[in-house]
């Protein structure tokens, strides 16, 4: 008897023959096994799409869990940071996650689907870390990540396309507020919410309609300049909008070897998420703790002065060298900005809002390298927030 | 009466190792090796027709990447491949696969629980934190607690400094770590018995003790703290087979200005007035050195090489209970071509790494039993390996060698010696264990060595033919290794050193001991100091 074996190479989405008859790159990554497009024609107009028409970007291989049961609010509020019970069902919240040691092991969305019925989705894997804390609770976590497959459908006519495909009542959905249709006899969920910073939809099926999904809403789009993008163009979007992103701008807590590597909610500007007055939660005693006697780290919006990239820069409190405080983990020329921007971490109590810091920048011009210090703002604000993001209903932009 | 700087008793990887820095530093260093060849149990020998044999060490992770550069070990003819799989065959005709790609070991382990899957994740970084803390420690002498001497205060309180780097809960796991069961550990992550079956025979080789016995998950660590080229707890071949590191080894050694004298048995290490005046040899030839070291476990260094007027009662008896056991046998065998196991798909990629056939922590618990009551395994935990799957020089073109290292195998049957058909029943019985599995190989057998503890003892010399030269155990690790206030690789008579693996931080082919008991030797001689250091950080 022999055991077929495991599949040896990538995965591929429900959407990929869409996608392959579309790319021009040929050039794919690995995304938690499957394979994922860097960009399909041409990765500066794939960004651009997203802020000037629609970019429709690929989500299958997030990792997506289904939690119902009786207990299921009480465990998530167990297990987030933030108070699920204010997330009522129609409705959507992003949230982390901590170790016992208030360190965050992910972010996520948990879509909140039916009364009690929940979607949790994440970039990362957490089945052992979700059993754990189960124990003791009448829920039940279904892994589905291979049972529903997505599409983000991100920007300014991201509206009119769904319109257009015959989303009806689509114009009544809130940012983070997620319904359902009918699509061929399946069921859609649309959610307002994205990666982008900009207006847009995220729509979730079974992979069964994943090739009728892609075809209806490419028919739609097409008056609308709709486009296939990669994660290229997905990642400048989402520094623009000042989101952070796993094993980039923060490590979870729990595949960290190195001690002080991790970092906590406060750490990661997201003290908005943690609820110190709901039931107790896991890390809680921690976070408390870190809020009284001060965090050791603080994650920065950065503005920095001139043009060069800061890729990888150390961050100085001074210009004159003065005490490294921390590095950039994410950054980028902003073209919808106009602006030299970057994520951070640096050593608190630096990089409040309004600090000037400097960040010290390499960058090479045929061939010799080359080094600035560059003053560089911390600001509070996504760098990029436009009113239609936030519009009900949204207009035909 | 010929005289050297030092002479170093043993040709093993760590005897070499140690010579090759002795003589680097300029010391005119004689190595003497009582066998033939050289290598000790890293050795590799044509003991069939054209078959290269690893028949006794098989394979390669711990091997320091310092001393690999250092000695020039690559430019000697060492090239060490990882392996390309791994896997556990099961009784229900289903296998548990382990693949070098992340994603689709991810998906392997899925096959049996997600929950599992992503417990690996977890489960690998906690024994990788560990592994970096013991990673800091084997290049470097271990401190004695109980002495005040700068040098060991420095050394305590870089230890101390690296334990606190941990942060308060890493600190309580490491202390739980060097002190609980694997079975115990394994439980912690995973639900799936194939599973802890897989990764719990780490936490037992070379160990006379159970998956459930206290201190059997430092075991584990131990088989973690290698690497291939950066590779943490990735294990490989050595091109050619083990033997081709004592072969590189002794290259680098020989070009250093260093002599090998093979055939020359050490009978006594010779001691005037407490300290060393050089060995005798079995033929009864006489070699003069005020310098000698030796590379033998501490049992034969201590016990069957040295007179015991020479030595201190408390220090004798302290060696007498130093414990090396045998639990291990090896059988080794020419194949006339590769064998097929039917349970794994055509060309998988798990055929070319360890392969095993317990898969229950049941069995593995039952194989030791079988140990206590004075006899081998009769459902051996059995860490196979066909090399000549990816390595071209060790069988001719076709044809395979198979090395099995079989768990447990006691030195003696119920306390007496062990008959020839008890040899041969032994062998037999890993020879049934693969052929359940595989249909095809005893036809293909062409010629089977069969090694218990004394076999091996007998030919290579290691107490009880035990693989670590005294087992990996809390009370006998770091400043305990061997014994305590003799673990800075000095003996106890003037002049004599210890740089076999039952010093810090022992067995499997390191080199460590051997590099470390040199930096104290050139020390002590107020030579510049030449061994590596440790890289650092990774």
């Amino acid at each position: 008897m022999t055991i077929a074996e495991v599949e040896q190479g990538r995965l591929r989405s429900p959407f990929f023959p869409r996608q392959a008859e579309l790319d021009r790159l040929f050039r794919w990554h690995e995304w938690k096994g499957y394979a994922s497009a860097d960009g399909f024609y041409d990765t500066t107009l794939e960004y651009f799409s997203v802020r000037n028409s629609t970019g429709v970007f690929d989500l299958t291989p997030m990792t997506k869990y289904r939690i119902t049961g009786p207990d299921a609010l009480d465990y998530l509020n167990r297990l987030v940071t933030r108070d699920m019970s204010k997330i009522k069902p129609g409705r959507v919240a992003y949230a982390v996650w901590c170790d016992d040691e208030g360190q965050v092991i992910d972010d996520g969305t948990i879509f909140h689907l039916r009364q009690g019925e929940y979607r949790l989705c994440s970039q990362e894997r957490h089945m052992a870390w979700l059993t754990a804390a189960a124990i003791g609770m009448e829920v039940s976590i279904v892994d589905e990540t291979e049972d529903v497959c997505g599409l983000a459908v991100q920007g300014p006519t991201s509206f009119s396309v769904l319109q257009a495909m015959g989303l009806d009542g689509i114009e009544n959905l809130r940012p983070f507020g997620l319904t359902t249709f009918d699509f061929q006899g399946t069921e859609l969920m649309v959610s307002r919410t994205g990666f982008t910073g900009d207006l847009g939809y995220e729509l979730w099926l079974t992979p069964d309609k994943a090739i009728e999904l892609w075809d209806a809403l490419f028919d739609a789009g097409k008056l609308y300049g709709i486009m296939a993008m990669g994660t290229e163009a997905l990642e400048h979007a989402r520094v623009e909008a000042g989101f952070i992103a796993a094993y980039i701008d923060f490590l979870p807590a729990d595949v960290t070897v190195r001690t002080g590597r991790s970092r906590s909610p406060l750490e990661l500007g997201l003290e908005w998420l943690v609820d110190f007055k709901k039931p107790n939660f896991n890390g809680r005693r921690a976070l408390a703790e870190e809020k009284r006697n001060g965090s050791a780290w603080r994650l920065v919006k950065l503005d920095i002065e001139g043009n060069k990239e800061a890729h990888n820069s150390y961050i100085y409190a001074g210009k004159k060298g003065g005490k490294n405080i921390g590095f950039v983990t994410s950054a980028m020329w902003s073209p919808v900005c106009k602006q030299n921007i970057a994520l951070g971490t640096v050593q608190a109590p630096h990089g409040k809002v309004g600090d000037k810091l400097y960040v010290e920048i390499y960058y090479q011009r045929e061939m010799h390298w080359s080094r600035v210090m560059a003053e560089a703002t911390v600001v509070d604000k996504p760098f990029w927030d436009p009113p239609r993001k936030r519009a009900t209903p949204p207009g035909p932009y | 009466m010929k005289t050297y700087d030092a002479i170093v008793v043993g040709a093993g990887h760590n005897g070499l190792t140690n010579a090759a820095y002795l003589a680097k530093s300029g010391l005119n260093t004689l190595c003497v090796e009582k066998n033939e060849y050289i290598g000790g149990a890293t050795v590799s020998r044509n003991l069939y027709k054209d078959w290269k044999y690893s028949n006794c060490s098989y394979v390669c992770s711990l091997l320091r990447p310092e001393i690999y550069r250092d000695l020039d070990l690559a430019r000697h003819g060492l090239q060490v491949t990882p392996y390309g799989g791994g896997s556990v065959f099961m009784e229900n005709g289903d296998y548990l696969g382990s693949y070098p790609d992340h994603e689709v070991h991810y998906r392997e382990y899925a096959r049996f629980s997600k929950a599992d899957a992503d417990a690996y994740e977890r489960y690998s970084a906690d024994t990788m934190r560990q592994c970096r803390f013991i990673r800091e420690f084997l290049m470097r002498t271990p401190p004695d607690p109980a002495s005040f001497k700068p040098k060991d205060l420095k050394e305590l309180a870089y230890l101390g400094a690296k334990f606190f780097e941990m942060g308060e809960q890493r600190m309580y796991d490491t202390i739980r770590f060097w002190t609980m069961s694997v079975a115990e550990y394994l439980d912690e992550y995973f639900e799936t018995d194939v599973i802890k079956a897989a990764l719990s025979g780490s936490g037992i080789i070379g160990t006379a003790l159970g998956i459930h016995s206290p201190g059997t998950a430092y075991v584990l660590l131990h088989h973690y703290m290698g690497d291939v080229d950066g590779n943490m707890g990735a294990w490989g071949y050595a091109r050619g087979g083990t033997g081709a590191v004592a072969d590189a080894i002794c290259s680098s050694f020989k070009s250093l200005g260093g002599e090998l004298r093979t055939d020359a048995g050490v009978e006594q290490i010779l001691v005037r007035n407490g300290k060393v005046t050089g060995v005798a040899l079995s033929t009864g030839e006489e070699i003069s050195a005020k310098i000698v070291v030796s590379a033998m476990d501490v049992k034969n260094t201590f016990l069957r090489c040295m007179d015991k007027n020479d030595l201190d009662e408390d220090f004798y008896h302290r060696v007498k209970n130093f414990k090396i056991r045998g639990s291990s046998g090896k059988v080794n065998i020419a194949l006339g071509g590769m064998p097929t196991f039917p349970a794994l798909p055509k060309g998988s990629p798990l055929l070319d790494g360890d392969m095993h056939f317990i898969d229950s922590m049941e069995r593995m618990e039952r194989a030791y039993d079988d140990w206590k009551d004075g006899t081998w395994s009769k459902d051996p935990y059995i860490d196979m390996t066909i090399p000549t799957v990816s390595d071209p020089t060790m069988a001719p073109p076709g044809k395979h060698f198979m090395s099995c290292f079989v768990q447990y195998c006691p030195a003696q049957i119920e306390g007496r010696e062990w008959t020839e058909d008890e040899r041969q029943q032994f062998g037999q019985t890993v020879l049934d264990q693969v052929a359940d599995y595989s249909p095809d190989f005893k036809d293909l057998i062409e010629h089977v060595e069969i090694r218990t503890p004394s076999v091996i003892e007998d030919e290579i010399g290691i107490t009880e033919g035990n693989i670590f030269h005294g087992e990996l155990t809390m009370d006998q690790l770091m400043f305990n290794r061997p014994i305590p206030g003799y673990a800075q690789y000095r003996g106890p008579v003037g002049g004599l050193y210890m740089c076999g693996s039952s010093n810090h931080p022992g067995g499997g082919i390191m080199a460590a001991p051997g590099c470390n008991a040199a930096r104290e030797i050139l020390s002590d001689l107020k030579r510049p100091a030449i061994t590596p250091a440790n890289f650092g950080d990774d």
